[in-house]
């Protein structure tokens, strides 16, 4: 049995558990660089408010409506987040930390020690609660897949108090029959018009395709997989979290800037300011990257910008995996400067690290390579690694704050310092007008009483 | 003519309770009878954070509750899982705004009291329009000025 623990409406329910103020009214929260809508209380659902919309485009609604606007505070959200996971840690034998505001708990054999599985998930969910004032929901079923539909199904009908257990065969039948084939767990927009033409509405009529069917229209094995796991016959089991955080195949790091830039310095301050943060997420989980790119994007709602408005380059590093920040923006700096085009504004930038593995198990010789006959004199700009100096790198940002030691090229120009405040953020940093302060995690932003 | 003395300055030794154990070098000859009983600084978080996913640090804005030794600019470790009961210093929620207050029941009623004569009790009759947001387990009162106090002046 997986359970399958979301939090309500994350993003708002952490800014109202430090504003109680706001609870019972309607709030956003707002993405990046205040760009869309990406969590809506119940309220702001039932003004018609949209996931992703853009905030330009409903701000009229937003202020006719008196809706509270947030900026995103990830500083906020990501310890109320650690405080949810780390109290699932001791409520259930394994957790897997599928993203910022969700969970499986594989809840195997536990039945057999807490009795009814119904009664367990009201435990956790009310545990969560008072420990973090998140309202969550928890579907429990068979198959993981079964248990995000369960979970859906408890979040949109309140009758059900937030857990739903699909114990029996019937109830899975009537589950399944709730939910749109486009809400299923896998199933991307692109599947879901080409199984509408196919007559395949529900996540029922989903299940009762065959195999042969399925992996024929739904690319192949993975389809297969995803009708077993809907007819509750479990095919992915459970990735657990050893140390509570999230480890991942893929790392990036990209912002929309709070002003477009067109200098190839500022630029690349973005992309190494950006390439900092994730090396130091890859140092983090212990991995190494083989694969690096790099991209950068104009404004396509500006006027006069001619498609195409992103463009990307990849490397594959050929001194091997790294993690050393600065033997990464060396080629970085490389990629940024075959994408780059003269007088151009550019918003937005990413870094993507790929090919991730833990140091020493990876280093696969080239089987057709010839054998160097003589072996090439290293050059000192060619260390790939420094460990002890990365450590230092890490340990100093931890201890004294993020940023208190930076790559040089990360620092933006001497034009955009203004002086006058001395603390300016750099020119790549995103708009956020209405942040609440980081109450959990910064001694000067602690919630106050009277 | 005064006598002199000399007095012997101790060489400042390394304190032993900030080495973590057993990291330095045993001298040659005579091992240090304390080497055993060495156990590291004691994490005062623990103390703070005893549920460290339910623990949370807020910070103290106004003097109503100076009589039990609670000020402007002090810490308080708020507990959100505890159960509130008479007696407890509680952080309540009232009208949307966070209020720090003993939690008081006297006969059938309960009351949030303050602990400063210029404040008036707040009975509490309707419980919808209150909830009690924390319980108060600790105070980190600052004596010298440091950093808490600083804070304060920077907000002023």
């Amino acid at each position: 049995m997986f359970g399958l623990l979301d939090c309500n409406n994350f993003y708002v329910s952490c800014e109202r558990v430090f504003q109680p103020r706001y609870e019972g009214q309607p709030v956003v929260v707002l993405s990046n660089n205040d760009g869309n809508l990406i969590s809506r209380s119940a309220e702001a659902k039932a003004l018609g408010l949209k996931m992703g919309d853009p905030y330009f485009q409903v701000k009229d609604v937003l202020q006719q409506h008196n809706v509270k606007v947030f900026s995103s505070n990830y500083a906020l959200y990501g310890d109320m987040s650690r405080r949810v996971m780390y109290h699932l840690q001791q409520v259930a034998p394994a957790v897997e930390i599928y993203s910022i505001d969700e969970a499986f708990l594989d809840l195997a054999g536990m039945e057999t020690y807490l009795g009814s599985l119904d009664a367990y998930a009201r435990k956790i969910r009310d545990g969560v609660k008072a420990r973090t004032g998140i309202p969550t929901c928890v579907g429990v079923a068979p198959t993981k897949t079964l248990a995000k539909l369960a979970n859906r199904i408890a979040k949109k009908d309140a009758a059900l108090g937030g857990v739903l257990y699909l114990d029996s065969p019937e109830r899975r039948a009537w589950a399944l029959r709730q939910v749109p084939v486009g809400d299923v767990w896998g199933v991307g927009r692109q599947y879901a018009a080409k199984l509408a033409a196919a007559g395949v509405d529900s996540a029922a009529d989903l299940a009762r395709v065959s195999d042969a069917w399925a992996r024929k229209h739904l690319g192949g094995v993975v389809g297969a997989r995803l009708v077993q796991e809907l007819q509750g016959r479990p095919c992915a089991g459970l990735h657990p979290s050893e140390d509570g955080t999230l480890s991942r195949q893929s790392i990036s790091c990209s912002r929309t800037f709070g002003k477009p830039l067109s200098a190839f310095d500022d630029v690349l301050a973005a992309v190494a300011a950006f390439l900092s943060r994730a090396a130091e997420k890859l140092r983090a989980q212990g991995d190494m990257a083989h694969v690096l790119t790099v991209y950068i994007s104009k404004n396509r709602f500006a006027a006069n910008v001619l498609p195409p408005y992103s463009k990307s380059a990849t490397l594959t590093l050929p001194i091997g995996p790294t993690a050393d920040t600065t033997v990464l923006l060396s080629y970085a700096r490389l990629l940024l400067g075959r994408l780059w085009e003269k007088s151009t504004a550019y918003h937005k930038a990413g870094v993507v690290l790929d090919g991730l593995e833990p140091p020493g198990t990876g280093q696969q010789l080239d089987l057709f390579a010839a054998a160097p006959a003589v072996k090439p004199i290293e050059k000192p700009a060619l260390v790939t690694k420094r460990p002890a100096l990365m450590a230092s790198l890490d340990a100093l940002n931890q201890r004294f704050g993020r940023g208190a030691v930076q790559i040089a090229t990360a620092i933006p120009a001497a034009g955009h310092i203004n002086t006058t405040s001395g603390k300016t953020p750099p020119p790549w940093e995103g708009k956020a007008q209405w942040r609440s302060p980081a109450f959990t995690t910064r001694l000067e932003d602690l919630m106050l009483v009277n | 003519m005064s006598d002199v003395e000399l007095i012997r300055v101790p060489e400042p030794g390394p304190n032993p309770f900030l080495l973590p154990l057993f990291s330095y070098l045993v001298p040659a000859g005579f091992p240090s009878p304390a080497s055993d009983h060495l156990e590291g600084l004691f994490d005062m978080n623990r103390l703070l954070f005893r549920h460290p996913d339910a623990t949370y640090m807020l910070r103290v804005g106004g003097e109503s509750m100076s009589g039990a030794e609670i000020h402007t600019g002090d810490l308080l470790a708020v507990d959100k899982h505890l159960e509130a009961d008479h007696g407890h210093i509680v952080v309540a929620v009232v009208h949307g705004e966070c209020t720090v207050k003993r939690l008081v029941r006297e006969g059938q009623s309960w009351w949030l009291m303050p602990a400063n004569p210029a404040f008036k009790p707040y009975e509490i009759t309707d419980t919808d329009e209150l909830r009690i947001w924390g319980v108060v387990t600790h105070v980190v009162h600052e004596l010298i000025p440091g950093r808490l106090q600083a804070l304060i002046q920077s907000i002023d």
